[in-house]
């Protein structure tokens, strides 16, 4: 059952493959510069609350969120900044959610990483890894129920991820539901300070799926080409019927857990490994070698991303904050089901019950 | 012809399912076989494709359920057993009850939990955990007494836009018997006095209503008269009704077949008293199950939680404060 994925050989011959990788490599390209950006602002005490980027592993995350279609799910995860690009959010959303902008999709009320657009499939995710796999799995039984068929969705995690019950859970009830799950772990040697050595005992991840009687793919995460080619076949897999399907990317986390994390921990000598290596100048060499781009191009399109993501950030840095006596204060959407105030609950926010005596 | 509890929640869900093609049923053991109680006798076969087992995955089973209704289902989720939603506790309370105020999108499902204590059940197969779940933003939390209320209340839940902890009493499934169903209902958040008395009010819900009622039973041949009020939702909680029953009686003893620390007692006498404090003759009271695990044991089990005869002696005690 096991898939050996890594030749971009018969992706190769289509035409359209090579405008797929450019368009997959500015993804990348704005993800990168946009996080580096969110790091600046994090150093200059711009950001409530953490940073986590996406670093070393745009390349994973954008084939992903590439291979799927218009109406399909997608439920990424912190390190997903260009896969969520990919799927169609706004940059601006990005900066929004980290500022806390009031107008953004989470209004101040949640923030980075925790982002979405459920409506549309893009689910907003809890911090509790392994969670989101039910909730693709529910969200894919519902388009079944409709009779709606060729939707695929996917679900990131990381190797810490596949450690939690949930993960079990999600991945067994896809396969019992026969879903078009595509699971996508990014093995990137660390959850949080955790080497994988602590993590689990199995040899290779992707030997978990015949367990679960799930189709393994094996991907080097560094690899632009490789990665468009093993997301394209594991999705299309699950999009024909084939069930879910779980890819299992070899890469390195190129940064701390968080930019709060300078990741001093992790052993020096992954860097020297082909893991260790970073996806964005790698995939730059790659199309150019190709001949998929040029060197100009490259350099237009580095500075027009610079551009977009200075002027974006910018802007977010203007818009007004979440004004808490704007606030509803309501967790319900049934106004008549929340309770009202009672007690010194009902005191304006930020009065203080001492002003009451 | 008369209806059970049990088939009172039954039928509410084959109504639900025949009056909306949205809803379906997700579960452990509710299809071909029926549930392990029984409450979806049949429905996989008047529903085909509507009511599905489940894999022992209580997590990945209330995950599901909130994928489904982001994409605009309305799933009803049963437990097994109120117990073992535990193990789905981090969908309930972080997937679930924090979706809508998050994204705004809504969350409407049903997770139905067979609460509360049966003789000889134990320590995992008898837990009330509404206290648990009110504790919670985001979720209503439902705590039907009687058969009308098992039938009215379940499917306005499934009707209703946000996600609903719906403890039905297991203890009440066989015993408790109606007429017929109800055609009309007092609409969820509204406390109902199931005993209109004058001298003390006792606040109770789900199957402490009943033992409540039969301690004012008791009383009443003393020449007592107690008031019994009904909450029906412990979230919502209808303060008003209560505070209006207090403000006629001058006394309050809330009854719960949770744990004591915290939790729904706690809550309503909280309540009352910064509220209420003037209404009061006599320091209100509080009287739940004891602060240990649930027991085996019929003998034990029987004096572990309320009952109408310790229910009858804290009432004594408080009319004589």
């Amino acid at each position: 059952m096991l898939r050996e994925t890594g030749s971009a050989q018969a992706a190769l011959a289509d035409a359209s493959f090579q405008e797929l990788c450019r368009r997959a490599y500015r993804f990348m390209l704005l993800a990168r510069l946009a996080e580096d950006k969110l790091a600046s602002l994090y150093r200059a005490g711009k950001i409530h609350g953490g940073v986590f980027l996406g670093r070393g592993q745009e390349a994973l995350s954008v084939a992903g969120a590439m291979a799927l279609r218009p109406g399909d799910i997608y439920a990424p995860l912190i390190r997903d900044a260009a896969g969520r690009l990919a799927f169609g959010e706004p940059l601006i959303d990005l900066f929004r959610t980290y500022l806390g902008s009031r107008l953004g999709p989470m209004r101040g009320r949640d923030g980075n990483v925790h982002r979405g657009d459920p409506r549309r499939g893009y689910l907003a995710m809890i911090s509790h890894l392994g969670a989101m796999i039910a909730v693709v799995n529910g969200a894919l039984f519902a388009r079944r129920y409709r009779g709606q068929t060729g939707v695929v969705g996917l679900a990131s995690l990381g190797d810490g991820g596949t450690s939690t019950g949930a993960f079990h859970e999600g991945i067994n009830q896809a396969a019992v539901e026969r879903l078009p799950l595509v699971l996508v772990i990014a093995n990137n040697q660390y959850a949080y300070s955790t080497p994988t050595s602590r993590q689990f005992a199995c040899k290779d991840l992707a030997d978990k799926a015949p367990g679960y009687g799930v189709e393994a793919h094996r991907v080097d995460g560094t690899d632009l080409l490789a990665c468009l080619t093993c997301l394209h076949e594991a999705v299309s897999r699950a999009r024909a019927g084939g069930g879910p399907q779980l890819v299992v990317a070899q890469l390195l986390r190129l940064s701390g857990h968080g930019e709060h994390d300078d990741g001093a921990y992790m052993d020096p000598r992954l860097r020297e490994l082909p893991l260790g290596r970073d996806c964005l100048p790698l995939a730059e060499k790659q199309l150019l070698q190709r001949g998929y781009v040029t060197t100009e191009e490259l350099h237009r399109w580095r500075s027009e991303a610079q551009q977009t993501v200075e002027s974006t950030a910018a802007r977010v840095q203007q818009e007004p904050a979440p004004d808490p006596l704007l606030e509803d204060w309501c967790a319900l959407s049934c106004r008549d089901m929340a309770e009202a105030p009672h007690g010194w609950e009902s005191l304006a926010p930020g009065a203080k019950p001492g002003a009451l005596v | 012809m008369s209806i059970t509890y049990l088939e009172a929640i039954r039928a509410a869900q084959a109504r639900a399912l025949a009056e909306d093609p949205r809803v379906f049923i997700y579960g452990q053991d509710v299809g071909a076989f029926g549930g392990a109680f029984k409450a979806t006798k049949n429905l996989a076969r008047e529903f085909p494709g509507r009511v599905i087992d489940a894999p022992i995955s209580e997590d990945a089973i209330v995950g599901f359920a909130v994928g489904a209704a982001i994409e605009g289902l309305r799933p009803i989720v049963e437990m097994q057993f109120a117990d073992f939603s535990s193990v789905a506790f981090n969908q309930i309370v972080n997937q679930a009850a924090t979706l809508y105020w998050r994204t705004g999108v809504p969350c409407p499902i049903v997770i139905r939990l067979p609460s509360g204590g049966t003789s000889g059940s134990g320590p995992f197969h008898s837990q009330s955990l509404e206290a648990v779940y009110a504790h919670f933003p985001g979720l209503v939390v439902v705590t039907p007494a009687t058969v009308e209320d098992a039938y009215s209340l379940l499917l306005e839940s499934v009707a209703l836009d946000d996600p609903v902890i719906f403890c039905e009493h297991k203890f009440l499934y066989y015993h408790l018997k109606a007429d017929s169903l109800p055609t009309e209902a007092l609409p969820l958040g509204k406390a109902r006095i199931a005993r209109e008395g004058r001298d003390l009010t006792v606040v109770a819900y789900s199957a402490m209503v009943h033992e409540a009622l039969a301690a004012a039973e008791e009383l009443q041949a003393e020449g007592w008269e107690l008031e019994v009020v009904d909450l029906r939702s412990v979230k919502p909680l209808d303060t008003d009704t209560v505070m209006a029953s207090v403000a006629r009686t001058g006394r309050l003893l809330c009854v719960g077949e949770a744990w004591p620390w915290g939790g729904v007692t706690a809550e309503v006498v909280a309540r009352v008293v910064s509220e209420g404090l003037s209404l009061l003759d006599a320091p209100p009271q509080r009287l739940n199950a004891k602060d240990t695990p649930i027991p085996y044991h019929p003998n034990l089990w029987a004096a572990h939680r309320p009952t109408a005869r310790t229910i009858a002696v804290a009432a004594r005690q408080l009319l004589q404060l």
